[in-house]
């Protein structure tokens, strides 16, 4: 009589486990072969090519707003679009933080009037459709404005018409090359006196008041460089000398309705994230510093937005991916980003499938490259809580 | 003692508790102000001709204006299902509590009115608009025979109170609705408005759910090749727009079937509106599968449940219940999502407002503007209804609080 009972390989798990990876590797093999096959086939038999050669081909449509001909390569147009998509994203990313955290802790706030404010603001704008309201700020707030043959100047630091906005920019003066030397030296500096600052309170006990420190020595630093250069950088305003605008930054009227429908939908969705954090830090939190005699200012900088921030901080992020991908709706008024770009090249005739593959690429380039900091970032944090 | 709550004192405590609350007080009461004047003077001098003409277009698109009385019939249809499921849930939540030996109080009939306006206020707001741009009034009888269906059916299943009820609320009414819309040769493609936009988000999610159930599973798998597919699937599609997807599905979807096979255009859309969502509910479902607990899993292998047992009986009724918020708030951000099919070409609400914008009389009369805020107070309404619901739900089915 065996003294052990040898498992049946049917019942043996190691090898059931092997098997069920086995036929979910052939089943996933077999959908892909058969989809590969179903394109090289439908591909070869309407005469479509495969490779990206098309990237070369003229684009066929002049882009509003760049200075592309129609006959510039697809590649260029789709790197115009890219840019585009990053131009909604570099300014509207920090414009949609600094509205959201304002609207989630107006929230918060003991001023009754400004709290339901907020509230009414929350609640409205996050329930309607995005794409609903860059289409409402284009049609509603841009196409009305006046004619681009007579802008309007409002303050006399705007020049407005429905199909422009020139709003003030810096402009780069002789010296601004020393300046911005100038400028990183007093960075550095200023890093050095919040350290010293830090280390002299650590060894004394003594209040550092590193920011009063360190701003106070960037600013003076900047603006003694800023007169000893003689006004190296200047403030351009965009001023109407005919029928052309001169200075300023220009940007297209499309481009404003995307950026400031999108900002201000996601703010709504990142002052509830704000607020929900904020009200997830336990309350002895607060109540222990009030013990410690810390005025409401440090409470709340000090002791509940830290521990507030670290709640908040991905899916904060989260609303940054949304916000980029939601970019793509402006599509639906033709403002060239990336993803426009991708369905006027399918509609003049390039292969699809490669135009979609290329678009899909870039956002996930992007939103895998985020996510991927966002993991590392709270793996940390995990750690540090233990 | 009671305390006389008198308004000086509020007011003074609330509004003009510091110099720096006064100023910001008198801003924003200024700008409200203006705004709500502003709102007022817009709204008495709209013309609402334009949705009075186009309101069947808003609601149903190109549907065949003979056959609008399928329409009705399948409102009546989901009217009885939404009742009778709602009478159930009461019945099972008043055997509950009698179970726990708690008493059940049931609001009298005034207050159960108070209540349900409370509820679903901005929901009624968009009915009473919708009613007040009739011009016959066979809508306002349909409404009132659906709402005398509801509070029937709900009555009715409350006081029957069947176990087999609830198939038939949830599967044969809705299946019922489907059928009338879609016999005689009309099909899902021959619908659009509002009614389109509900059926594709509602179709999204239920045939997204078991594709998303699926991958949840797979992503914790502890074989690599099933959670490695999973993960790469989810994140790929989580990184990508809607849109992408949606031109994918209208412009290259062919290319992916055999020659024979030639979906129509709504089919084409679901489809990729279908994948999209199954990466987001897997992502719900896995929040839901992480909230139970190891010990739940461990007690069932040592009661000698099978793996598969453990997960169809232990794991996954805690978990699914611990979605289901999160499930509504998917199900609102796709009924926000849908309007993008009207970029791809579908008749949906928002593609309708177009339509109605595009007619040259009322373009060059100036009445355009009103549409987009009427198809906004559709999905506001919508969107803020359900979204209350599901906080209501969260807090009554005590998630989080365990």
């Amino acid at each position: 009589m065996p003294d052990r009972v040898r498992t049946p390989w049917w019942r043996n798990v190691q090898v059931l486990r092997w098997l069920a990876q086995l036929v979910a590797m052939a089943v996933v093999g077999v959908a892909l072969w058969l989809l590969w096959f179903n394109v090289t086939n439908n591909l070869a038999s309407r005469g479509i090519r495969t490779d990206f050669g098309f990237l070369d081909q003229p684009f066929g449509v002049r882009i509003a707003g760049s200075d592309l001909s129609p006959g510039s390569a697809v590649r260029l147009a789709l790197l115009n679009g890219i840019r585009n998509t990053f131009a909604l994203a570099i300014v509207g990313l920090p414009l949609l933080t600094l509205l959201g955290v304002a609207v989630g802790v107006g929230r918060l706030s003991g001023n009754w009037l400004l709290s339901k404010i907020c509230t009414a603001y929350v609640e409205l704008l996050r329930n309607l459709p995005p794409l609903l309201l860059v289409i409402f700020a284009f049609q509603a707030v841009i196409l009305r404005l006046p004619p681009a043959r007579s802008p309007a100047t409002p303050f006399g630091w705007f020049v407005i018409s429905n199909l422009e906005l020139h709003v003030p920019s810096l402009r780069a003066g002789e010296n601004y090359r020393a300046f911005s030397i100038s400028l990183l030296g007093a960075v550095v500096l200023a890093f050095a006196l919040w350290w010293w600052r830090t280390r002299a309170q650590q060894s004394t006990g003594r209040p550092h008041h590193r920011w009063l420190w360190s701003i106070g020595i960037f600013l003076t630093a900047g603006a003694a460089a800023y007169l000893a250069l003689g006004r190296p950088i200047t403030i351009s305003r965009p001023v109407l000398v005919g029928r052309v605008v001169e200075g300023g930054y220009r940007g297209l009227g499309s481009y404003f309705a995307v950026m400031g429908a999108l900002v201000l939908y996601t703010a709504s969705h990142v002052a509830e994230i704000v607020r929900g954090s904020i009200l997830a830090v336990p309350k002895g939190q607060s109540e222990a510093a009030t013990a410690l005699a810390l005025s409401a200012f440090q409470r709340f900088s000090f002791v509940v937005l830290p521990q507030a921030m670290r709640i908040a901080l991905p899916p904060i992020i989260n609303q940054y991916l949304n916000y980029v991908k939601n970019t793509s709706l402006a599509i639906a008024i033709g403002f060239a980003e990336v993803t426009l770009i991708a369905f006027q090249a399918i509609g003049n005739g390039q292969p699809a499938p490669q135009v979609i593959l290329i678009l899909m690429g870039c956002y996930l380039i992007f939103s895998l490259a985020i996510s991927l900091a966002v993991n590392l970032y709270s793996r940390r944090m995990r750690l540090a809580v233990q | 003692m009671t305390v006389a709550v008198t308004p000086g004192p509020w007011v003074r405590k609330h509004l003009f508790s510091t110099p720096f609350n006064s100023v910001v007080t008198t801003v924003l009461a200024t700008g409200l102000v203006y705004l709500v004047s502003a709102l007022v003077q817009f709204l008495a001098g709209a013309d609402f001709e334009i949705l009075r003409v186009n309101l069947a277009l808003f609601m149903v698109g190109s549907f065949p204006r003979n056959q609008l009385w399928r329409v009705v019939v399948a409102v009546l249809c989901l009217a009885v299902s939404a009742g009778m499921a709602s009478g159930l849930l009461l019945a099972a939540a008043r055997q509950r509590a009698n179970t726990a030996g708690l008493g059940f109080e049931r609001p009298s009939g005034m207050t159960a009115l108070v209540n349900v306006v409370r509820r679903f206020w901005p929901l009624l707001v968009f009915i009473i608009v919708c009613l007040a741009l009739t011009t016959t009034i066979a809508p306002t009888l349909v409404t009132m025979a659906a709402l005398a269906l509801l509070s029937a059916s709900r009555l009715l299943s409350q006081r029957l109170h069947r176990r087999q009820f609830g198939w038939i609320a949830v599967v044969v009414w809705p299946l019922a609705a489907y059928y009338i819309l879609s016999s005689s040769g009309l099909g899902w493609d021959d619908w659009g408005g509002l009614m389109l936009t509900i059926f594709l988000t509602v179709a999204g999610i239920l045939f997204a759910f078991p594709l998303g159930m699926a991958l949840a599973i797979g992503r914790r798998s502890s074989l690599p090749v099933l959670r490695w597919f999973s993960v790469s699937y989810i994140e790929l599609i989580r990184g990508v727009p809607l849109i992408t997807l949606l031109l994918m599905g209208v412009f290259a979807l062919g290319f992916f079937l055999p020659l024979e096979l030639r979906p129509s255009h709504v089919t084409r859309v679901l489809v990729a509106i279908t994948a999209f969502e199954a990466a987001y509910i897997a992502e719900v479902i896995r929040g839901g599968l992480r909230s139970v607990g190891i010990g739940q899993t461990e007690a069932a292998s040592s009661l000698g449940l099978s793996n598969w047992k453990t997960m169809r009986l232990i794991v996954l009724p805690q978990a699914l219940r611990a979605t289901i918020p999160a499930m509504v708030g998917q199900f609102i951000s796709l009924f926000k999502d849908t309007t993008l099919v009207a970029v791809v070409g579908l008749g949906d609400i928002l593609a309708a407002s177009a339509f109605a914008n595009a007619q040259p009389d009322f373009n060059a009369r100036g009445l355009a503007r009103i549409t987009l805020p009427f198809v906004a107070l559709a999905f506001w309404a919508g969107s803020y209804t359900m979204s209350r619901e599901a906080g209501r739900l969260e807090r009554s089915l005590g998630i989080g609080e365990r």
